[in-house]
């Protein structure tokens, strides 16, 4: 595998450290005028996602990570594997529990999301920034109150639960966005 | 590619009117300005300091440096009889990119004869107020500070106390029998931010192995540098000598400087043998000082990252 010295390290490149895939965030050279040179750099653990500096000498070097971002398409899950697809491939990757988190909850079949694959295994799956989810739960539906800030708790088929307008029944379609899980709008009928 | 200046009208201007302040206040003290050449036939032994090189042309019988500072030429003409002398000069410094970091930048670098550091930084103070405004002015010797920020001396502790200490402020894997180098990650990473509590900040009295071009004495029974940094707001502004004269302690440490850089893996340096002259025929006792124009400027105009304040930084030229 490649090597990368600090002095390369750049935002988004992706490197082994203590055993588990990093992103660069950002490096920053630490240097007085006179004395040594620092690399100061956040990185983001990309299998628990915990961000964090650490501080390099300059000229150390790092092991590149295999670490590839690849749009793949939701299939379906058995229970315990997510399994998504290359639309053109047609090559099926399995995720498992640990690689899905909370992201099952905006889960919907034939939905691209970028999957962040680890030495060809998804890692991470991020879902689009918007989704439509079918209403399967909720209070009945206040006809004509739609200027109303009022919500109610609504599930949705993928076992999500938001906040929604009153007016909304259930077997509506639903806009959300999933970076916050809050509700948008109706979806456009198709 | 973008053809357009990185640095607002408003900051150009600024810069401008600094350099104006800065002229104005060595014409009233009477302190010459001069111009010496940016390509030399030496350049910097300093091991944490890498010159640019210019290694093709006609006029070219070897390589020439381009001057990390202007401060050999210019003690070369101390030594000729100049008096008191300061220069606003580009300087250039390989691999330095970053927030505070271009790698051709402008020093500001004066030497005053007959002067301590201390009455030297004095005049530094006198010179960023009437810059920047009004500002209180701090001095903590480097001793001082790491006993009050890390409760360690820094001339007394032993090596694993200090990789231990450095260990408990700062993540790192690295691991090194450099005693330097873990003075030099807490200074940066630990001392350092915690200036930025200080407007105007002094640091004098460094490490004798950390002296670079000072006079060492000694001080409560240990060898100390008299050398100083400036830092406004926690940003490195400057750096000044209590100048070290004598020409065989010089040369020693220009050869201590390429040994460190043999075992460091980098290519080793000329030494300037014309500064070596100099100072053997005599340099006057003087104390001097270099300033960061640019990094000036972006305390002046309270910008965050050099890029901000050059007209064309690294990227765009």
């Amino acid at each position: 595998m490649a090597t990368y010295s600090t002095n390369d390290l750049r935002s988004g490149l992706k490197v082994m450290l203590d055993g588990d895939p990093c992103s660069i965030l950002a490096n920053e050279l630490v240097k007085p005028g006179k004395g040594q040179a620092f690399a100061r750099v956040k990185l983001r653990n990309l299998r628990s996602g915990r961000v964090w500096e650490r501080t390099f000498k300059s000229g150390e070097s790092l092991e590149a990570a295999d670490v590839m971002e690849q749009d793949l398409e939701y299939s379906y899950t058995d229970g315990e594997f997510w399994y998504f697809m290359d639309p053109d491939s047609y090559e099926q990757y399995p995720a498992d529990a640990k690689a899905v988190g909370d992201t099952h909850l905006w889960l919907k079949e034939q939905d691209r999301c970028e999957v962040t694959l680890y030495n060809g295994a998804p890692l991470s799956i991020a879902p689009p920034n918007f989704v439509e989810l079918e209403i399967v739960e909720t209070d009945p539906g206040l006809k004509g109150d739609t200027a109303n800030g009022g919500s109610k708790p609504a599930t949705l088929a993928t076992g999500a639960v938001v906040r929604v307008p009153l007016f909304l029944s259930q077997g509506e379609i639903i806009r959300i966005d999933t970076r916050t899980g809050d509700y948008v709008s109706r979806a456009s009928k198709s | 590619m973008s053809w357009q200046p990185g640095a607002s009208g408003q900051i150009i201007a600024e810069r401008a009117a600094l350099l104006g302040k800065i002229r104005q206040f060595f014409l009233v003290r009477s302190v010459l300005e001069v111009d010496t050449p940016l390509l030399c036939s030496s350049g910097v032994t300093d091991p944490s300091i890498e010159p640019l090189t210019v290694e093709q042309g006609a006029s070219l019988s070897a390589a020439r440096y381009l001057q990390s500072s202007p401060e050999y030429a210019m003690k070369r003409l101390l030594a000729a009889g100049s008096g008191s002398i300061y220069q606003i000069a580009k300087a250039f410094r390989d691999g330095e990119v970053g927030p505070r970091h271009n790698p051709e930048f402008t020093l500001l670098e004066w030497y005053r004869l007959g002067y301590d550091h201390h009455q030297l930084m004095a005049e530094v103070a006198e010179l960023i107020c009437s810059c920047l405004g009004e500002r209180q002015v701090q001095k903590f010797s480097y001793r001082e500070l790491f006993v009050h920020f890390l409760k360690l001396d820094p001339f007394a502790a032993g090596i694993d106390q200090l990789r231990e200490t450095a260990r408990a402020h700062v993540d790192l894997s690295f691991d090194s029998d450099d005693r330097d180098l873990w003075l030099d990650l807490l200074m940066s990473h630990v001392v350092e931010p915690r200036l930025a509590a200080y407007s105007l900040c002094f640091v004098y009295d460094y490490p004798a192995s950390q002296a670079a071009l000072s006079r060492v004495v000694v001080r409560n029974g240990v060898d100390v540098g008299q050398r100083f940094e400036l830092y406004v707001d926690g940003i490195e502004i400057g750096n000044g000598y209590c100048e070290l004269t004598d020409v065989q302690e010089q040369a020693r440490r220009f050869s201590a400087d390429n040994e460190k850089r043999e075992q460091l893996g980098l290519t080793e340096k000329p030494v300037d043998t014309r500064l070596l002259a100099a100072m053997q025929c005599g340099l006057p006792q003087c104390s001097g000082v270099a300033i960061g124009v640019d990094r000036l400027l972006m305390c002046l105009s309270g910008s965050t990252d050099i890029r901000g304040v050059l007209a064309f930084d690294w990227e765009r030229c």
